[in-house]
């Protein structure tokens, strides 16, 4: 579905990582974890076509994305929810517009209203819906951001940081929906530096957790 | 039920250009540029209908009027313009020949000499006032008959007046048309500029909606919808400003039906009516083309 063979990012002549290999299987969930600046968040925009690896190959949906056309980027893209750290909203479209934004533009917009309204409440941004995205809290953002990366039913769901802004019920909640996803049989990566997200995780999924640290990518288990 | 697989219904749609911000100056240039281009267009059309108007209605005029002048000797130019009279009377395709008097002589001098002019003084030339029929005379033939028979005529039938009149008239239209499409490219560079700015502009919004699946296609086509009709817009305002601009100037009477009046006559109003949508469409190729090569442009 998704793999990463012997992929390697450098910029600036530094190396970020290098040798990281990665097989997503479908239906599974992994944390990535590491310290900051390790290369999560490259990582994960290598994952989604956004940067191309200065060696090895990555794979899209069996597809090596420095083969990938713009267009098939773009598919791709709309098989996979993104939860961004920073969430990157529209600031001039409403909370409920962000939100549609992904089956807007695969064509799909007349999926939206009855799911909009039960994933905005899901969420707790029901009230919301016509607010703006800068009038909302760095929570509230945050919980949107999750609705718009889940609304298009992808097959992949990518998360960076994803309990960054939100408190740790929501957090709860947020790992809730992901187990959900992951028993749908999605498959659920979720970068993230909060060690007991990871280890709330483990009632609720059976996940396989990664550290990134040193420019290399190695399994971590117990010592989390 | 999960809400990812909830029953869905119809929502209410989201128009694809409302993707793209809707404020900035760039869209007041593109609505500004399509309304001042089309106020523009419509004069540049006038004049090219005006010019039109005007070879016509040089051409039949002249076409239908020719002049004969009698130089001679003082005691024969009576004798003469009577003879010349006689044959054109005679002469097919002529349809009335009438002899200037003195105050009709006066009145044209008038202009160049003034009101004081003894004219019967002068040995100005005696002149006929040749009107012809639709099917014209034979200029020609006219001409040895009068060697022959008045040798004191000369024919002008307007024929080295007309030519040069129609060919200016000719020019001015087709300066009218080079106008058109002057502002039509004027405009299309106006709008690319515009649409490359609010490309540039709005890169972070085209980064959110390349990350959320958007295709470039999708992309420009939000672009070009809304530049289109913002070009629409500004060009019907200009269109109607220009078309009011056209109705409010001098008609045939006030220009002395000299310049056939700059506008436009009957079926010619429809022709303003182009304007809006021809700029649409040059608002709509000039995005494209822009959006398409910004859009390869950003990584």
């Amino acid at each position: 579905m998704i793999e990463l063979r012997k992929v390697a990012y450098s910029y600036g002549g530094g190396e970020l990582f290098a040798g990281v290999s990665l097989a997503l299987q479908p239906g599974s969930f992994h944390f990535l974890t590491g310290p900051s600046g390790a290369g999560k968040t490259t990582l994960m925009r290598l994952l989604t076509a956004e940067l191309l690896p200065t060696q090895g190959e990555v794979s899209l949906f069996g597809q090596a994305t420095d083969a990938m056309s713009r267009d098939d980027v773009a598919g791709a893209r709309r098989r996979i929810g993104f939860v961004h750290q920073d969430c990157q909203f529209l600031d001039h479209l409403t909370l409920a517009e962000n939100v549609m934004l992904p089956l807007a533009v695969a064509g799909r917009q007349p999926e939206a209203q009855g799911n909009i309204a039960e994933l905005l409440a899901w969420v707790g941004l029901l009230k919301q819906a016509d607010r703006r995205p800068p009038s909302l809290s760095g929570g509230e953002r945050q919980r949107a951001a999750l609705a718009r990366a889940v609304i298009g039913s992808p097959e992949v769901v990518l998360a960076d940081e994803p309990t960054g802004n939100i408190d740790w019920e929501m957090s709860q909640r947020l790992l809730t929906l992901l187990a959900e996803l992951n028993r749908m049989g999605r498959t659920v990566l979720v970068a993230t530096h909060d060690l007991n997200l990871i280890r709330a995780a483990r009632a609720l999924v059976p996940a396989r957790s990664l550290r990134l640290a040193q420019g290399r990518l190695v399994a971590a288990g117990a010592d989390l | 039920m999960s809400i990812l697989s909830a029953p869905r219904s119809v929502p209410p749609e989201m128009p694809p250009d409302r993707v793209v911000p809707p404020s900035g100056f760039t869209a007041q240039l593109t609505v500004l540029a399509a309304a001042a281009m089309a106020f523009l267009a419509v004069f540049a059309l006038a004049l090219g209908s005006a010019a039109g108007r005007l070879a016509e209605r040089w051409d039949a005029e002249l076409a239908r009027t020719a002049t004969l002048r009698i130089s001679a000797p003082p005691g024969q130019v009576e004798a003469q313009t009577e003879a010349a009279l006689a044959l054109l009377r005679t002469t097919p395709g002529v349809a009335s020949a009438r002899a200037m008097d003195a105050a009709e002589a006066q009145a044209l001098l008038r202009p160049w000499f003034g009101p004081d002019l003894p004219v019967n003084l002068l040995p100005i030339p005696r002149l006929i006032e040749i009107a012809t029929a639709d099917t014209g005379f034979d200029a020609a033939g006219l001409r040895a008959r009068l060697q022959a028979e008045v040798p004191g005529a000369v024919l002008d039938d307007h024929t080295r007046w007309r030519a040069p009149l129609i060919a200016a008239a000719g020019r001015l239209r087709f300066f009218g048309g080079l106008a058109v499409v002057l502002i039509a490219l004027s405009m299309a560079a106006m709008v690319t500029l515009a649409a490359q700015v609010a490309l540039a502009a709005n890169e972070r919004v085209i980064r959110v909606l390349r990350q959320v699946g958007a295709s470039d296609r999708y992309i420009a086509r939000a672009f070009v919808r809304r530049f289109t009709l913002r070009g629409l817009a500004g060009a019907v305002a200009g269109t109607a400003a220009g078309c009011l601009a056209v109705l409010f100037l001098p008609g045939d009477e006030a220009a002395g039906g000299f310049l056939a009046g700059l506008g436009f006559q009957g079926a010619g109003w429809a022709l303003p009516l182009v304007v809006p949508p021809f700029a649409a469409l040059v608002a709509w190729a000039a995005t494209r083309i822009a959006a398409q090569r910004s859009l390869r442009a950003m990584t």
